[in-house]
């Protein structure tokens, strides 16, 4: 006699300790090797793209700030950045140099958080995630500053940024890029040579070039697969190309290059910060825009390489007031399109691991 | 002659054998299991505050001084909420599993000596008994993962079982070696003979691989696959509440603190010590112990169900077998011997044998094809 065995249908999510929020998976099991998955999108969905339809061009920055929630400054760039070219705003230097010091601290900010989040999936319990909470918060105490927010900053304005950088500001900036330095080699002291760490991460979940690119994948995740493509330097937006700074590649595309990027990359944004800081020009932090901007009748297509990839705009203008079309281009939804393919053959416990080094949030993914 | 054999003649005096031996019996469970409820409350007050300290936060300071009634806190917080028995659950197996995997904690104390003769019952196949004993509540997690009719519950149990192929033998293997020097099953004869020479400098071998397989046997981190929270919700737990979850919970840190007690006991000389009465010894050494499992869960990620089979297989079973093949070598063929001599020569093979196995053996696991 033999045992009828059959094919275990787990449905992970929407509420389950890892999924970012509210993501859903339904996960074919055999015993615990992942055969088949299948992404269910939708439960986060709140209508951005319609919404915006209804209101000013500026009125629409709030809105950004709820995409993804963990990098709302770069949001607010984008879209920013969508508009200035549809209205043909010029930005004026201070401003730029405000922005790009923000984009990048905002970088530092969700990579933390990406690294905290993978590390509590690993199954290491709370502790470098609230190391990770706290130098996230210094950033956060920057950016509360500046803005006066903690989490949704609305900061940015279009054609500029909406006040100027407080007086405390600048020195507190310094003694943080000194702080962040040291956490940053501690993370790598503690975490990257682990041998647990490795042994659940080096190999596992690997995304070739090949398919990184057919599946367009972006950002931290594509550059793990060993393409340099970065659009800071592959279109360069704002002022980018005034910096001198690396693209951190990997090139076996395993969890492990997803999670080494990371970190890399947050050194190199610190660097950015620096030089930007050393340039710092004064005068004006906004351009002359109407209070309502209508831009000509056209469209644009603005994106920037925000922290988890090529985050993208496409705004429609009739004229009015208000925008006739937004569409927004997320880099999570691109990147998880991969999942089958990475996680099939795997344990469940890598499937979650590699969920987590594609790093999602989901605010940004239903919109 | 244990101090309640002392008592049972003393009573003996007075009253018929039979009564004087079930009065003994009854004062000397409630002892222990006052003993092992206290020993619970303050490694659960210490793992939180100390989780705490490591993870640069407070942990519960708020309710007593220095937060040291929140175990009673929570105890009648947990004792008022609602009991949940899912409607598909098997009713008996759901309600009965929390006593199973419970009740084997308690044993495990039953011969554990606390001082010089304060042992319930000094048995002659003690370290027999403890092998049998403490493997049993993985039957209650069983029983808790297969009766919650849950999907997550139903692989938790499934890997509790592998998880125990996997570490019970290794367990099994080292404790052989500790009766093979010690010449005796019984623990107390074992925590007398290393009054000279404590069994981890003697084994150091053993004792690490002692210890690396209680991790997996109490459910730790790094092998806290059972309740992986970020894989599989809560595990076995998952469909249980109020008091019948306070008992897993309560039986999951009388395992850990039986384990440290029992790595006190075999390998640390239990209540031996200068100065110190015996029982502050023993409860030093057993605390020692629960701190650098504390500190384990601090900081290691989780291994994978098919690396914890691995490590139990390929590298603890082997480096087991090896240590009870060199401690019976040195019994059989210097018995009289020195024993700090012993002390460097099992230090340096144990390090070779561990350099030489570490190498050799990979446990990453790869894909699976399908």
């Amino acid at each position: 006699m033999s045992l009828r065995t059959q094919e275990l249908l787990l449905n992970v999510g929407p509420q389950h300790p890892s999924t970012h929020g509210v993501a859903r998976f339904r996960v074919w099991l055999d015993g615990e090797v992942v055969t088949n998955l299948e992404l269910v999108v939708g439960y986060l969905h709140r209508g951005i793209e319609k919404l915006a339809e209804t209101r000013t061009y500026t009125q629409v920055i709030p809105l950004t700030d709820r995409l993804d929630y963990l990098c709302s400054m770069s949001n607010n760039l984008a879209y920013c950045t969508a508009v200035e070219k549809l209205a043909g705003v010029k930005v004026p230097e201070r401003a730029e140099y405000i922005r790009v010091i923000m984009a990048e601290l905002q970088r530092i900010a969700s990579h933390l958080m990406s690294v905290g989040f993978l590390l509590n999936e690993l199954g290491a319990y709370y502790t470098p995630i609230i190391y990770c909470f706290r130098d996230r918060e210094k950033i956060v105490d920057l950016f509360e500053m500046v803005s006066g927010q903690r989490m949704m900053y609305t900061y940015l304005r279009i054609g500029g940024v909406s006040q100027d950088l407080p007086e405390e500001f600048i020195p507190a900036l310094k003694r943080l890029i000194v702080d962040l330095r040291k956490a940053i080699e501690e993370y790598e002291a503690l975490l990257s040579g682990n041998e647990i760490l490795i042994a659940r991460m080096k190999g596992v979940g690997v995304l070739s070039p090949e398919l990184a690119i057919n599946s367009s994948a972006s950002g931290p995740v594509l550059r793990a697969s060993g393409i340099k493509w970065d659009i800071r330097r592959a279109e360069p937006y704002s002022i980018y190309d005034r910096f001198k700074f690396e693209i951190p590649t990997a090139n076996n595309g395993d969890c492990y290059d997803r999670y080494w990027v990371r970190i890399e990359e947050m050194k190199q944004s610190l660097n950015i910060i620096e030089q930007a800081l050393k340039d710092l020009p004064a005068g004006e932090i906004c351009a002359k825009v109407p209070a309502l901007i209508r831009p000509p009748r056209g469209e644009a297509y603005g994106h920037i390489e925000a922290p988890r990839g090529d985050l993208g705009f496409y705004i429609v203008s009739d004229g009015s007031i208000a925008p006739y079309r937004v569409h927004i281009k997320p880099p999570t939804l691109i990147n998880l399109t991969t999942m089958k393919d990475l996680c099939v053959g795997w344990k469940l416990a890598d499937f979650i691991v590699i969920f987590g080094s594609i790093d999602v949030v989901l605010g940004e993914m239903d919109r | 002659m244990t101090l309640l054999n002392q008592f049972i003649q003393w009573l003996d005096n007075y009253w018929p054998h039979w009564a004087s031996y079930l009065t003994a019996a009854i004062i000397g469970v409630l002892i222990v299991v006052i003993f092992v409820v206290l020993g619970i409350i303050v490694v659960i007050y210490l793992e939180r505050r100390l989780l705490g300290r490591f993870q640069v936060r407070l942990g519960p300071n708020r309710v007593g001084p220095e937060g040291i009634f929140q175990p009673f806190a929570d105890a009648v917080k947990v004792l008022t909420k609602e009991d949940i028995i899912p409607a598909a659950a098997d009713h008996w197996v759901h309600w009965l599993a929390p006593v199973v995997s419970f009740i084997p904690v308690i044993m495990v104390f039953a011969v554990v000596p606390v001082a010089s003769g304060a042992i319930f019952a000094d048995l002659n196949v003690g370290v027999l008994y403890l092998a049998a004993v403490s493997s049993l509540s993985v039957l209650g997690l069983f029983m808790a993962g297969w009766g919650s009719n849950n999907k997550y519950s139903l692989i938790a149990a499934l890997r509790s079982v592998s998880q125990m192929v996997g570490y019970e033998l290794p367990i099994v293997f080292s404790l052989l070696a500790v009766v093979a020097a010690a010449g005796s099953m019984s623990l107390n004869r074992i925590v007398e003979v290393q009054a000279a020479v404590p069994m981890f400098l003697l084994q150091p071998l053993g004792f690490i691989v002692y210890f690396i397989a209680s991790l997996a046997e109490i459910n730790r981190s790094p092998f806290d696959l059972l309740e992986a929270d970020s894989e599989i919700v809560a595990g076995v737990h998952t469909e249980y509440s109020g008091m019948k979850f306070a008992m897993f919970y309560l039986g999951e840190y009388g395992h850990a603190f039986g384990a440290s007690c029992i790595i006190a006991t075999l390998f640390l000389g239990g209540w031996q010590g200068p100065f110190l009465p015996g029982f502050l010894w023993f409860l030093i050494k057993a605390l020692i112990v629960f701190f650098i499992m504390i500190w384990i869960r601090a900081t290691m990620p989780r291994v994978r169900v098919d690396q914890l089979t691995a490590i139990g297989w390929k590298l603890l079973l082997p480096l087991a077998i090896l240590n009870l093949l060199i401690v019976a070598m040195e019994q059989i063929f210097w018995p009289g011997v020195f024993p700090w001599v012993l002390v460097g020569i099992n230090a340096l093979a144990g390090l070779a044998l561990v350099l030489l196995i570490g190498r050799t053996v990979t446990i990453r696991g790869g894909r699976v094809e399908v």
